[in-house]
């Protein structure tokens, strides 16, 4: 049984990024190092660092410290054919590959609201062909930007082997230099775009995570061509200079900085304000059919003119501090 | 005296019995995460649990949604990356990983990523991989935790999402992953199962109250082993129901009351 997965050496799908180091130096040799108001619009940090065809990733949990408002001006501006590292990813990729702004994916969680159940439009969306699937886990998507961010081609690791995952993916095997032992091989993950929403930033771009989990967002931050930044709230330079182990991403990865409050909605923002799960349920629910679908998307995207107009819509600021309740205990769950 | 409880919280309060003090517990999402509060506000109060996106040894105060929300982080000892907690498990700290439901077969791989044959275009697509081929691949045991039925045990799974011991005795070590890991309980809710030391294949080790061993074998769609001498699992007690029902998933998310 088995016999086909268990043995190979290699996976057969597609890799959508290039790994080659050099081909990053020579991006990165142009980067800007400037410390330059970097402070700018939703809608501009979307039309100006965001091109159909581009490779992205998001930072954040999937529904936890997920960057909303470019989330939704992506799908607003109509982008298409982008690539997508599904890491983790949950109501973030949902959104993209619902709307049709996605035609390949790096996967290693999509689909799932963990304990909420699945997503049919999302289901939809990557049961179809028109999305070009390769598979990862989780830890694989994470050291893959570790690579990239220590500016090399490949990392060895010691998961996935003998299994379809292993199969289904682009990575490849290698034996060990030193103790000759068999190890995966995982190609850097050079994204062309990483969007990570963060509770601080200064307008150079200097972010804070102050709260709760990090995932990989150090190492995506780093690893990515550009970085758009949203955060919680601009704090001075100054702030960030009087404490300097506190910054979790340097200005120089950064190309864009918004203040977007409650732009992780209706994700859970650590220290913040928690999960909407009223919205959950609502949008779950409505995008079991199709028809649904096009109305969540007509409703709550394209015709709301911005971020604020959103959050106007899902209750307001009134809302915010209800969540803001749960998220400081005050309140079950239920509210 | 037997207490009234559903078949989802006998599920969470056996799986919760394995969780041992002092023991370092990397925890997936759903089931797992109602079983490791239960047990850390019952009986291993100091058991460090381990989520993927980064928090490490939390005080939970109520049940999280997510295995990165701010709950996993409350009062931890340090809120870290991925990168760094799934290295720690690449380096042989972590003991047990414990997984939730998905398809699995008799020799403890599991599937959580596609049901049919085409793997572009599937007849059912689901999330992936997330942790849990790390976790499986790189801690020492695992434990699975899932309802017990036809259609999650099977003859074969559609995709090897996560590694058991793949087809046999030296199978994981032959394909690369680290020795001396592996399968090592399945919590279902009828019985216990564990692995037989010879053929990695699974078998019987405890049955539920009032469960018989054939109506095991009727909802499992392969031949299980059996134990030499099969136990019966005490069932749930007043106290586990009460800390499950009032402080662990007061809300009903994984219990459904």
């Amino acid at each position: 049984m088995y016999e086909d997965i268990v043995d190979l050496d290699a996976g057969i799908e597609e890799l959508f990024c290039d790994p080659d180091p050099d081909n990053a130096r020579a991006f990165f040799k142009n980067k800007n190092r400037g410390l330059v108001n970097k402070v700018t619009s939703v809608e501009q940090a979307v039309g100006v660092h965001i091109n159909d065809g581009d490779y992205i990733a998001v930072g954040g949990f999937g529904h936890v410290r997920i960057p909303t408002a470019i989330l939704m001006e992506i799908v607003r501006q109509k982008k298409r054919n982008l690539g997508m590292a599904g890491h983790t990813s949950i109501y973030d990729s949902d959104l993209l590959a619902t709307a049709g702004c996605m035609d390949r994916c790096d996967i290693s969680y999509v689909i799932g609201y963990e304990i909420r159940g699945l997503s049919a439009s999302a289901r939809r969306a990557f049961q179809s062909k028109d999305i070009r699937k390769t598979d990862w886990s989780n830890g694989a998507l994470a050291w893959r930007f570790a690579a990239a961010a220590a500016g090399l081609s490949f990392i060895p690791s010691r998961h996935m082997l003998g299994t379809d995952t292993f199969k289904r993916s682009a990575a490849r095997s290698i034996t060990c230099p030193f103790t000759g032992k068999k190890f995966a091989a995982l190609p850097a993950l050079y994204p062309d775009v990483a969007i990570i929403h963060v509770h601080e930033a200064d307008s150079y771009g200097n972010s804070l995570i102050k709260d709760g989990i990090m995932v990989s967002d150090p190492q995506l931050a780093r690893a990515a061509k550009r970085v758009i930044i949203t955060c919680e709230r601009l704090i001075s330079h100054d702030e960030v200079r009087a404490n300097p182990q506190a910054t979790t991403i340097p200005y120089w990865c950064v190309d864009a900085v918004v203040e977007v409050p409650y732009g992780s909605h209706p994700g859970n923002m650590p220290g913040e304000y928690w999960f909407d799960e009223d919205y959950f349920k609502m949008y779950l629910d409505t995008v079991k059919t199709e028809e649904g679908t096009e109305r969540f998307y007509q409703e709550y995207i394209y015709n709301v003119k911005n971020f604020e107009d959103y959050i106007e819509k899902i209750g307001g600021v009134r809302r915010m501090i209800e969540l803001r309740g749960i998220e400081k205990l005050i309140f079950t769950n239920k509210g | 005296m037997c207490a009234d409880y559903n078949p989802l919280e006998l599920l969470v309060c056996v799986g919760s019995r394995v969780i041992e003090d002092n023991s370092t517990v990397f925890v997936g999402t759903g089931v797992p995460m109602a079983a490791t509060m239960l047990a850390q506000k019952l009986h291993s109060p100091n058991v460090i649990t381990i989520f993927e996106a980064g928090a490490v040894a939390p005080q939970m105060p109520g049940l999280p949604i997510s295995v990165g929300d701010s709950r996993t982080s409350y009062k931890a000892l340090i809120a870290s990356t991925m990168n760094d907690v799934m290295e720690a498990c690449q380096r042989g700290m972590v003991d047990y990983t414990f997984l939730g439901g998905a398809q699995i077969d008799m020799y403890g791989n599991l599937n959580s990523t596609m049901i049919g044959e085409d793997y572009q275009q599937p007849k059912a697509r689901l999330p992936g991989s997330g942790g849990a081929n790390d976790l499986a691949s790189l801690c020492w045991r695992t434990i699975v935790i899932t309802p017990m039925d036809n259609r999650r045990f099977v003859e074969r799974v559609d995709f090897i999402t996560t590694p058991g011991y793949l087809n046999g005795k030296g199978a994981r070590e032959k394909a690369g992953l680290p020795a001396n890991t592996g399968p090592y309980k399945v919590i279902t809710n009828l019985c216990i199962l564990g692995y037989d030391d010879e053929t990695c294949r699974m078998r019987i080790e405890s049955l539920h109250p009032g469960v018989s061993v054939e109506q095991v074998q009727d909802n499992c769609g392969f031949e299980l082993l059996k134990a030499k001498s099969l136990e019966i699992t005490p069932p749930p007690t007043q106290e586990e129901l009460r800390i499950l029902r009032e402080e662990v998933d007061p809300d009903g998310y994984i219990i459904g009351r």
